[in-house]
C-alpha cells in the first residue's frame, strides 16, 4: 500500500451501522472527499478551510512540566513497533529536548491528530513517513515559543538566545532558564509558523539508536495494557458466539442453572452472541461456557453471514475456477503478442491461506456510562476517530459525548481496525448499559480465533513468455480474490484493489510487455489488514514465480534479477548490498560446515515506499524445513532510529516466517478449525533463524518500516526449498508439503 | 485459602480449580502476569512456584496454596532477576511487551536454576512464544546473564 492509498481510508467505512459522514472529518470532509494527495502527504481540497491545520497547535500535543518532562500526545498508538519512542526522537530534535525525558501516550480522538494525509490511522507502515515534516514542525515550533517566553523574561532579543537540551541559554550573560520554567509563559503564546528546521547535520537523536521508552516497563510487568484495566465498581464478561457469524442466539437451556453459578451476575443475549456478566472474568468465562445456546440460521441478507457449508478448501477451488480477465491493474506493452511471439510460455497458479493475526493481548474492550451523560471508553484500537464514531452510533449518542482512550497494545498487526462483530466493544456499550455498572468484556483466545478478521485466502495464476535467450519478455498475472481496502472502505467495479493486487503490480524487472489484473471473488469470511496486506502473499506469488522464469530460461534467478533491475539503481544497490551482506550470492545446494545440505533463495519487494531485499538459508531436518540465515537489506529512503529498524525488520522476518512455515486457517462446515494456538501454530522459538540487517540510506523519500520486512521471506525461503529439494512451492505454508528427500 | 504471593500472604476467596492466573489478576490486582491461550501454549502467564517456571492459566489455585509464588511485580527483588531485567533493558527485548513478563521469569527461573546454561539449556528453557519475534534479543540477553 503507498500514500496514495490513504485515499481509501475512512472516508466510506463500510461498517453496517449507518455511518453518516458529519462529525467524523469535521466539516471539511466533503471537501476532502475530491481532495488529492500531494507530494509530502498533505491532503488539499478544493474550498477546503482548515481551522487549526493537523499538526501545528502546540499545546495540543506538548506539555512541558515543572521537572522538565516533556508529555507528548503521539497522534500514533504504540504496539510494539517503537513508534512513541520515535514521536519523541523526532520531535525532542527539533525542541532539543532530550528523548529520554519523554512520557508518550496515545492522544485522545481529535482533528489536532490527523496528521496522516488528513487522516488518522497507525498502520500501513504510515506513522513516521507522513507526519515527519510535520512532527519536527510541531518541536521547532514549541522551541521558538520557549525562546520567545525566555526572551520576555530576561529582556533580551530572541537572536541572542539559543538553545541546549532541555534549557533556553543567553551564552552573553552566562544566565539560561530550564524549559520546564518556561513552559506556562510559552504555552500561551500564539504557536509561530514555518519555523526553519534544523539540517540533518545538526541531529542530536535523529538517525541514533535512541533507546526504546518503553522498554523498562516491559521488561517488568508495569505497561498496562486494555486487558489490565479496572474501574470502580466494574464488572467483568465473557462471550459465547455464534459459531457462524451471522446466527442468532435462540432458546437457552439450562439459563437458570447458570444464573446460580458463583459469582455470576447476568445473561445477556447480544447480536451474535451470548454473554456472562460476573464479579470476576473467570466466573463469566466459565459460565457462559457452561449455557446450552441454540443458534438460529442466520436471517436472509444478513450481512457476511457464513455459509454452513464453507470451507477454505472449497474457497480454494472457488478462485482457481473463476477465470479472467478481470480488472486491469498494470498494463504495459501488448503482452498477449508478446506471449504469441515467445519462444516458450511457462505459466503456475500460487495461493496462500486464510491467517490469523494471533497477536497475544485478547481483544477487550472496557466501557462506563458517566452520569453526564458521556460513554467513556478503553480498548484497543488503531483508529481513534473512526471508533470513537462507530461507538457513538453503536451507544446512540453523538460522538462528542464517547470518551475514548487508546492503552497501549500488546500486538496488533492490522488486528485493531475496524472490522464488522471483529471487536467487543459494542458487547462492552450495551452490558454496561443494561446493568447500570461498568463492565470489561474479554475474550477468550479461542472466542478471538472464532471472530478474528483474517488476511485473506488469495489465488494468483501467472503466465511468462520467454525469448530465445531465455529472458522473459512478457508476463500476465491475475490475482482472484478479495482484499480489506474493498472489503471496508468499498472498491469502484471498473478498479482493481490495491491490497489485492500489490506486490504482483508495481514491480520493477524490465519485463516489456505486462497485463496484471484483479479477478474480484468475494469472500464469506471476515477479512482484514494483516501485516504488510496484500504484499504479504503477492511478493510470495511474484518472486517465487520469478524463479520458476529464471529456471526455464537456464538463468541464474539473482543474476537475471540484477539484470532486469539494470534501470533501477536503487534496487540494484539493494540487491548487490544483500548479497554481500550474506557473503556473495550463492543458490547451492552446498553442503554446510556441519555437513547439512543447505541451500539460499533471494527474493526483492517494494512494500510501503521502502524497498527490501531478501536472501534465506534452508536446509531440511526429518523432512521440515529449518531456516538457517536470513538476510535483509532495507532501504527506507531515510531512517529515525536505526535500533528500532532492526528490531522491526526482526519481528516482520518472524511472522513472514511464521507464516511461510505453519500457519493456516482451515474452515470446515462454515467454523475454523483452529481455536487456539495448539491448532494453529506460530513461529516458536527454536525455529527462528539468525537475522542479519543492513540499512541503506539512499535518499529517497522515507518509506516504511513495520511491514516492509516481511513480504521477501516466503519467497526467499520457498525459493531455497526448491534449490533443495527440486519440488516447486506454490502453496503454503510449507509445513503442508510432503518432501521426497528428507536430510538431503 | 492462603497464597504466599511474593513473600505476603493473602487470604483469598475464590474455587479450588480457578486457575492461579485470574486470582493473580482479578482477586490480587496484580496485572503484570498475562493472559495469552488459557491452554499453557504461549507462556504469557508464568510464575515461579517453588522456583519453578509454571504457567498460571492451567494451575489450579488450590493446587499451590501455601507454596512460595513469585510473579513479576517482585521481580526486582530477586539478584537474578534484576540481572535479566537489565539484560533485557540493555537489549532492548520487548516490543509489544505483551509476552515479556512471561519470558523474563522463565529467564530468572532458568539462570536461578543452571547460572551458566549452554545453548541447548537456553533453548530448552526458553520456550514460551512472541509473535513479535524477539527472540533472538531474548536468546542474547539471556547468554550476557549466563556469562556476567
Amino acid at each position: 500500500m503507498n500514500l496514495a492509498a490513504l485515499e481509501h481510508f475512512p472516508l466510506s467505512h463500510r461498517w453496517p451501522i449507518n455511518l453518516t459522514r458529519r462529525g467524523f472529518l469535521g466539516a471539511s470532509l466533503g471537501a476532502l472527499v475530491l481532495g488529492v494527495l500531494l507530494p509530502g502527504g498533505t491532503a488539499r481540497a478544493q474550498g477546503a478551510v482548515a481551522e487549526a491545520k493537523p499538526g501545528t497547535r502546540v499545546p495540543a500535543f506538548l506539555e512541558i512540566r515543572p521537572d522538565g518532562t516533556v508529555l507528548l500526545k503521539s497522534p500514533f498508538i504504540e504496539g510494539g513497533q517503537g513508534i512513541f519512542t520515535a514521536m519523541a526522537q523526532i520531535v525532542g530534535e527539533e525542541l532539543d529536548a532530550d528523548p529520554s525525558r519523554f512520557v508518550v501516550e496515545c492522544a485522545e480522538p481529535g482533528s489536532d491528530y490527523m496528521v496522516v494525509g488528513g487522516r488518522r490511522l497507525t498502520g500501513g507502515s504510515f506513522s513516521v513517513r507522513s507526519s515527519y515534516t510535520t512532527m519536527r514542525g510541531l518541536g521547532a515550533a514549541a522551541r521558538q515559543m520557549l525562546l520567545q517566553a525566555a526572551a520576555g523574561r530576561l529582556g533580551v532579543p530572541v537572536s541572542e538566545l539559543t538553545t541546549e537540551p532541555g534549557k533556553v541559554v543567553h551564552a552573553a550573560s552566562g544566565r539560561s532558564i530550564e524549559y520546564g520554567e518556561l513552559a506556562a509563559e510559552a504555552a500561551a503564546l500564539p504557536v509561530p509558523e514555518d519555523v526553519p528546521l534544523k539540517a540533518e547535520s545538526d541531529f542530536r537523536w535523529i538517525k541514533k539508536p535512541v533507546a526504546r521508552l518503553d522498554v523498562l516497563e516491559k521488561s517488568t510487568g508495569k505497561a498496562v495494557y486494555a486487558i489490565d484495566l479496572t474501574v470502580e465498581g466494574m464488572l467483568q464478561a465473557a462471550v459465547q458466539h455464534a459459531p457462524r457469524f451471522g446466527a442468532e442466539p435462540g432458546a437457552i437451556a439450562n439459563e437458570a442453572e447458570v444464573k446460580a453459578m458463583k459469582g455470576v451476575h447476568s445473561i445477556h443475549r447480544l447480536p451474535g452472541a451470548v454473554a456472562v456478566v460476573a464479579d470476576r472474568w473467570w466466573q463469566a468465562r466459565r459460565a457462559v461456557e457452561t449455557l446450552q445456546v441454540e443458534w438460529t440460521e442466520p436471517a436472509a441478507g444478513a450481512r457476511f453471514a457464513m455459509p454452513a457449508d464453507f470451507s477454505s478448501d472449497g474457497f480454494r477451488a472457488t478462485l482457481a475456477a473463476a477465470s479472467g480477465p478481470g480488472v486491469a491493474a498494470e498494463s504495459e506493452g501488448d503482452s498477449a503478442a508478446a506471449m504469441q511471439g515467445a519462444a516458450r510460455v511457462i505459466e503456475a497458479t500460487y495461493d496462500a491461506p486464510f491467517l490469523a493475526h494471533g497477536q497475544l493481548e485478547p481483544p477487550s474492550a472496557l466501557a462506563r456510562w458517566n452520569e453526564d451523560g458521556t460513554l467513556e471508553l478503553w480498548l484497543p484500537n488503531q483508529a481513534p476517530e473512526m471508533f470513537q464514531q462507530v461507538a457513538a452510533k453503536a451507544a446512540g449518542i453523538e460522538p462528542e459525548k464517547v470518551i475514548l482512550h487508546s492503552p497501549m497494545l500488546g500486538g496488533f498487526f492490522g488486528r485493531h481496525f475496524l472490522y464488522e462483530g471483529a471487536s467487543p466493544f459494542p458487547q462492552a456499550i450495551q452490558l454496561a448499559k443494561a446493568v447500570g455498572r461498568p463492565v470489561k468484556v474479554i475474550w477468550s483466545r479461542e472466542e478471538e480465533f472464532l471472530r478474528d478478521a483474517l488476511r485473506p485466502l488469495s489465488l494468483a495464476r501467472f503466465r511468462a513468455g520467454l525469448d530465445a535467450e531465455g529472458l522473459p519478455v512478457a508476463l500476465e498475472a491475475e490475482a482472484v480474490g478479495e482484499g480489506p481496502i474493498g472489503r471496508w472502505f468499498g472498491r469502484k467495479p471498473d478498479a482493481a484493489d490495491p491490497s489485492v493486487v500489490e506486490g504482483i503490480s508495481g514491480k520493477l524487472y524490465a519485463i516489456p510487455n505486462r497485463s496484471i489484473a484483479h479477478v474480484p471473488v468475494e469472500s464469506p469470511a471476515i477479512i482484514g489488514f494483516w501485516r504488510s496486506v496484500g504484499h504479504s502473499m503477492n511478493d510470495f506469488f511474484y518472486e517465487t514465480f520469478f524463479d520458476e522464469m529464471a529456471d526455464a530460461g537456464q538463468q541464474d534467478p539473482y543474476e537475471l534479477r540484477l539484470r532486469l533491475l539494470a534501470d533501477h539503481p536503487r534496487q540494484k544497490a539493494l540487491l548487490e548490498a544483500v548479497g554481500e551482506l550474506s557473503g556473495g550470492w550463492k543458490r547451492g545446494p552446498f553442503t554446510a560446515e556441519d555437513g547439512s545440505r543447505r541451500a539460499r533463495g533471494v527474493a526483492m519487494a517494494s512494500p510501503f515506499g521502502s524497498e527490501v531485499a531478501t536472501i534465506a538459508e534452508v536446509s531440511l531436518r526429518q523432512g521440515e524445513v529449518v531456516v538457517h540465515d536470513v538476510w535483509v537489506a532495507i532501504d527506507p529512503g531515510s531512517i529515525v532510529n536505526p535500533a528500532i529498524i532492526e528490531a522491526q525488520v526482526n519481528s516482520a522476518v518472524a511472522l513472514g516466517l511464521s507464516s511461510a512455515l505453519l500457519e493456516e486457517v482451515v474452515y470446515v462446515d462454515g467454523a475454523p478449525q483452529a481455536r487456539n494456538f495448539d491448532g494453529y501454530p506460530i513461529l516458536p522459538p527454536d525455529r527462528m533463524p539468525r537475522v542479519h540487517v543492513r540499512i541503506i540510506e539512499s535518499g529517497a523519500p522515507m518509506g516504511g518500516i513495520g511491514e516492509p520486512g516481511l513480504p521477501g521471506v516466503p519467497p526467499a525461503v520457498a525459493n531455497a526449498v526448491s534449490v533443495l529439494t527440486g519440488q516447486r512451492v506454490r502453496s503454503l505454508p510449507l509445513s503442508k508439503m510432503q518432501f521426497s528427500a528428507t536430510d538431503i | 485459602m492462603e497464597l504466599i504471593i511474593n513473600g505476603t500472604t493473602h487470604q483469598v476467596d475464590a474455587e479450588e480449580d480457578t486457575p492461579l492466573l485470574w486470582v493473580i489478576r482479578d482477586d490480587l490486582g496484580m496485572t503484570g502476569t498475562k493472559y495469552g491461550c488459557g491452554l499453557a501454549q504461549c507462556g504469557a502467564c508464568t510464575v515461579l512456584v517453588d522456583g519453578q517456571p509454571t504457567r498460571s492459566c492451567v494451575t489450579p489455585v488450590g493446587s499451590v496454596a501455601g507454596l512460595p509464588i513469585t510473579t513479576i511485580e517482585a521481580i526486582n527483588e530477586d539478584p537474578v532477576g534484576r540481572r535479566v531485567v537489565e539484560a533485557w533493558v540493555e537489549h532492548q527485548v520487548p516490543q509489544c511487551g505483551y509476552c515479556q513478563s512471561g519470558q523474563v521469569m522463565a529467564a530468572t527461573a532458568l539462570l536461578k536454576e543452571n547460572p551458566q546454561p549452554s545453548e541447548e539449556d537456553i533453548a530448552a528453557s526458553m520456550v514460551n512464544l512472541c509473535r513479535c519475534g524477539t527472540y533472538n534479543a531474548i536468546a542474547a540477553a539471556v547468554r550476557d546473564v549466563a556469562q556476567g
